[in-house]
C-alpha cells in the first residue's frame, strides 16, 4: 500500500514537471500566441462579414447576411488571387472528397442498420437468433466498427482533405495516394466486418478487427496522410491556422495509436490498459481533433467572423493533447488494473475541463450576438449543436470518471449513452454540417431539396434526444439496482426494459434521418433533382460582381442586393 | 507573431504521444511481465480453450464482465460473484476478457455458482426457460434438433414447456466447448499466500475473501 501511494505521488509529480517543461518550451516557441492576424487567415481580403452557407436557400442566405452586422465594404475589395487559389484547392480535392463522402454515407447506413438491430434485440431477445452473426454481441460489434472505422473516419478525413488545401492556399498534391488509400481502407473494413461476422475476432473492444486486416487499414490511412503531408510541405501561407494543428496532429496520432495497440505483445491486465488507452484515445486524439478542426474552419466561415480568441484555441489544442492521452484508465475503475494508473486517469479526466472550457468559451464568444443566425443556416445548426454536444459529453465524461459516479454508471447503459453523446451528438452532428457545407462546393450543385435538410435535422435531433434521455435514465436505474444487494440481479435487467424500448424508437428515428440524408447525398452525387444553381454555387457567393464573369460564373443577384 | 512551423507541431505531438504510451502501456507492462499464476489457478483445458474462442466469437463480453468489484465498492461478493480479482488471476487469459457491461451478470466465478452442465446447455438454448425476464439471446444455432438421439449425443434437458414439438435438442461440439469454458471459470481460491504480486493490486485483493 505504501509503494502504491508512493507510485501515485511520483507519477503525478513527474507528469506535472513534464507538463511544466512543455509549457515553458511551447511559450518559448510562441506556440500559444497567434492573435487576430492568424484568426483571419481563413478569410480573404474583404471577406470578413460575408456569410457563407452553400446549403441555404436564397431567402435563408439573405436573412443570414442581414443578421451579420458591423462589417462594411463587403465584397468590394476581394483579393482575386486568393479566391482563385481557393477555387484551385477545391478543384484538386473534389474527386477524393466525393468518393470518401459517398463511402462515409454508405457506412452510416450499414452502421445504423446494425445499431438498430442490436437495440431491438435487447428487448426482443428471440428475434433473429438463427446464426452467430445475428447474435446481439456480433451485431453490436459490427455497428461499433462500422461507425468507428467507416462513417466517422471517412467523414472526418474527407472534411480534412477538403479544408486543409484551402487553409494552406495551395492545391492538394499527390491526391491519387489518398484515393488509393481510401480504397484500401474501405476494402480492409469490409474484410474486417466479414471477419467479425464469421468469428475471426481479436476479442478486444474497439480493436476487434484482426491484425492482418487492421494492417491494411494502417497502410490505407498512411496513404491518405501522404498528400496531406505533401501539401503541408508546399503551403503558401505564413500562418498555420489552428485547424491545421488539430488535423496534422490527429493524422500523426491515429496510425501510432493503431500500430501500438495492435502489436501482439500485450498481456494480462496490461492488455486491458492498452485496450482502453486505444479505445479512449481514438476518440480524443482522432475524431475529436478532426471535428474541432472542422468547427474552427466552418463556424467562422458561415457567420463571417473570425474566432473571437485565437490564443484560447491554441491553449485548447495543447491541453487536449496533454491531458487526453492519459484518461483511458478510467474505463478500468474497479478492475485489478494498477491503482495509480486509475487514479491518474481520473485526475486527467477532470483536467480535460480545461481544453473543453477553452473551446466552449471561444465558441460562445464567437457566436455572441449572432446566435439568431442558426435559425437561417442549416449548416450552422448542425455545427453549433455538435459543438455544444462536445462540451456536454466532455464534461459528462470528466464527472463520470469520478469514483462515486463511476460506481453507479460503470457496466450500465449510461456509458453507452455517453459514448453516443460524443460520437453522435458531437462528431456526427458536426460532420452532417460539414457535408451540407462542402458537397455543394464539390459538385457545383445545390442541395436539391432544402426541406430534406430540415427533415433530416429534426429526425436526428429529436431521435437522438430520445435515445440519450432514455438510455441515461435506464442506465442510472440499472446501476442503482445493481448496487442494491437486497434486489436480485434480474431486477437491474427488468428496470431497463421500457428505456431500452425508448432507445430503439429514438434509434429508429435517427436511422430514418440517415436514410433521408443518404438519399439527398446520392442526389448530389448524381446531380439529380430540381436544378437550383442560381445561388451558392461553388465560389460564386464569395465573388464580387465585377470579377465573376471572368470566371465564367453568374454575377451575384439577389444576394448582392441583400448585401 | 505566430511563427509556428510543422516541426514544432511534430515535436509537441510526439512528446504527448510518447508520454501517454509510457504511462498507460510501458509501465503497466513492466508491472505484469514478471507475474506468476496463483498456485490454485489451473490452465484451461483444450476443450475450455476452444470454448473460450466461441465465447469470444459471439462477443459474450458485450454483456458479461469478468471482474467482480470489491465489497468496498459494490455488493458483487454478496451476489455470489466472488472476491475482487488480482492481476495474476488472468494469467492464462489471452486475450483478457474483462468486459465493460453488465447487461447480464458477472461470469468470473460462474462455475462455482452454477456448476450444472445441463443447466448451462438448456440456458444457452433458451435463457427464458430458466430466467423468465432474461434478455439474453437464444444460442439455438449451437444446437441441432434430431428426431431421435444417436449414441454419443448430448441431449439437452429442457423444462417441458420449452421442448420442441417433436424430436430432441442435441448440443453441438461448439455448445459443449462453450459450457466447458464456462465451467472452468472458478476463481474462488484464496489468494493470501499468492506469489509476489504487484503492490497496487493487493489492496482490492484483501477486501473480498469468501
Amino acid at each position: 500500500m505504501n509503494m502504491n501511494a508512493l507510485g501515485m505521488l511520483l507519477s503525478a509529480f513527474v507528469i506535472a514537471i513534464l507538463g511544466l517543461m512543455f509549457f515553458i518550451w511551447s511559450n518559448g516557441r510562441s506556440l500559444l500566441t497567434g492573435g487576430e492576424e492568424a484568426a483571419s487567415e481563413i478569410f480573404s481580403e474583404g471577406e470578413v462579414g460575408l456569410v457563407e452557407d452553400p446549403a441555404g436557400t436564397a431567402t435563408s442566405r439573405a436573412r443570414l447576411q442581414s443578421t451579420s452586422t458591423g462589417h462594411a465594404q463587403i465584397g468590394l475589395h476581394v483579393d482575386e488571387a486568393d479566391i482563385l487559389a481557393r477555387i484551385e484547392s477545391d478543384k484538386s480535392t473534389s474527386l477524393i472528397v466525393l468518393i470518401m463522402m459517398t463511402a462515409a454515407v454508405l457506412w452510416l447506413l450499414v452502421a445504423s442498420t446494425f445499431g438498430l438491430i442490436s437495440s431491438i434485440k435487447l428487448h426482443q431477445p428471440d428475434w433473429l437468433t438463427g446464426a452467430m452473426w445475428l447474435g446481439f454481441g456480433v451485431t453490436r460489434t459490427i455497428h461499433l466498427n462500422a461507425v468507428a472505422y467507416g462513417w466517422a473516419p471517412m467523414a472526418c478525413l474527407s472534411s480534412c482533405i477538403w479544408i486543409l488545401p484551402r487553409l494552406l492556399k495551395t492545391p492538394l498534391r499527390s491526391g491519387q495516394w489518398a484515393i488509393l488509400g481510401g480504397v484500401i481502407w474501405n476494402l480492409s473494413l469490409i474484410a474486417g466486418l466479414v471477419a467479425i461476422a464469421t468469428g475471426y475476432n481479436s476479442g478486444l473492444e474497439w480493436l476487434e478487427i484482426p491484425l492482418p486486416i487492421a494492417a491494411g487499414m494502417v497502410v490505407g490511412g498512411a496513404m491518405v496522410g501522404i498528400p496531406l503531408l505533401d501539401t503541408l510541405g508546399h503551403r503558401r501561407t505564413r500562418h498555420l491556422y489552428v485547424s491545421v494543428w488539430y488535423m496534422s496532429a490527429a493524422l500523426f496520432w491515429f496510425p501510432v495509436l493503431l500500430i501500438v495497440a495492435k502489436m501482439p505483445v500485450h498481456v494480462g491486465i496490461e492488455q486491458a490498459t492498452a485496450n482502453w488507452w486505444f479505445g479512449h484515445n481514438v476518440l480524443g486524439l482522432f475524431y475529436t481533433p478532426l471535428s474541432l478542426a472542422t468547427i474552427y474552419y466552418l463556424l467562422p466561415k458561415i457567420i463571417g467572423r473570425p474566432i473571437e480568441n485565437y490564443n484560447l484555441s491554441l491553449l485548447g489544442f495543447w491541453t487536449l493533447a496533454f491531458f487526453y492521452g492519459q484518461v483511458g484508465g478510467h474505463h478500468l475503475e474497479g478492475s485489478p488494473a494498477p491503482a495509480w494508473l486509475i487514479t491518474l486517469s481520473i485526475v486527467q479526466s477532470m483536467m480535460m475541463i480545461i481544453p473543453v472550457a477553452a473551446f466552449t468559451i471561444n465558441q460562445h464568444m464567437t457566436m455572441r450576438g449572432h446566435f439568431r443566425m442558426w435559425v437561417h443556416s442549416p449548416t450552422l445548426r448542425f455545427i453549433l449543436i455538435g459543438g455544444m454536444m462536445y462540451t456536454l459529453s466532455s464534461l459528462q465524461g470528466s464527472f463520470e470518471a469520478l469514483r462515486s459516479i463511476n460506481t453507479v454508471t460503470h457496466f450500465t447503459h449510461f456509458t453507452v449513452a455517453h459514448a453516443h453523446l460524443g460520437l453522435y451528438g458531437f462528431v456526427t452532428m458536426v460532420m452532417f454540417g460539414a457535408f451540407y457545407f462542402i458537397l455543394p462546393r464539390v459538385r457545383g450543385w445545390e442541395w436539391p431539396y432544402p426541406w430534406a435538410i430540415q427533415l433530416h435535422f429534426w429526425l436526428v435531433v429529436l431521435g437522438f434526444g430520445l435515445y440519450f434521455t432514455a438510455l441515461t435514465i435506464g442506465g442510472v436505474l440499472q446501476g442503482l439496482a445493481m448496487l442494491d444487494a437486497s434486489k436480485p440481479f434480474i431486477d437491474s435487467v427488468i428496470v431497463t426494459r421500457p428505456w431500452l424500448i425508448g432507445r430503439s424508437i429514438g434509434g429508429g428515428m435517427m436511422t430514418l434521418g440517415h436514410v433521408v440524408f443518404a438519399v439527398h447525398v446520392l442526389a448530389m452525387v448524381f446531380k439529380l433533382g430540381p436544378k437550383r444553381h442560381t445561388q451558392a454555387l461553388f465560389w460564386r457567393d464569395a465573388m464580387p460582381p465585377g470579377l465573376a464573369p471572368n470566371l465564367a460564373v453568374q454575377p451575384l443577384q439577389q444576394e448582392g442586393a441583400a448585401l | 507573431m505566430n511563427l509556428m512551423n510543422s516541426e514544432d507541431l511534430l515535436v509537441g505531438a510526439s512528446f504527448m504521444m510518447g508520454l501517454t504510451i509510457t504511462v498507460l502501456i510501458v509501465i503497466p507492462y513492466t508491472e505484469v511481465s514478471d507475474l506468476r499464476p496463483p498456485d490454485k489457478l489451473k490452465p484451461y483445458s483444450e476443450q475450455a480453450q476452444r470454448g473460450r474462442e466461441i465465447y469470444l466469437q459471439n462477443e459474450c463480453m458485450a454483456c458479461h464482465s469478468q471482474q467482480p468489484r470489491s465489497l468496498s465498492q459494490a455488493p458483487d461478493l454478496k451476489r455470489g460473484w466472488g472476491r475482487a480479482p488480482i492481476a495474476a488471476d488472468y494469467y492464462y487469459d489471452r486475450p483478457v476478457l474483462l468486459g465493460t457491461m453488465r447487461t447480464g451478470p458477472d461470469l468470473f466465478n460462474i462455475a462455482a455458482r452454477q456448476p450444472s452442465v445441463d443447466w448451462h446447455l438448456g440456458h444457452l438454448y433458451q435463457p427464458r426457460a430458466y430466467v423468465k425476464d432474461s434478455i439474453m439471446p437464444s444460442y439455438r444455432f449451437l444446437f441441432v434438433i434430431k428426431s431421435k438421439a444417436e449414441p454419443g449425443d448430448k441431449v439437452v434437458q429442457l423444462p417441458p414447456a420449452w421442448r420442441p414439438a417433436s424430436g430432441v435438442v442435441v448440443a453441438t461440439p461448439k455448445a459443449l466447448d462453450l459450457v466447458a469454458y464456462l465451467l472452468s471459470l472458478d476463481h474462488t481460491y484464496p489468494i493470501d499466500n499468492a506469489p509476489v504480486l504487484p503492490p497496487v493490486a493487493s489492496a482490492p485483493a484483501t477486501a473480498g475473501q469468501s
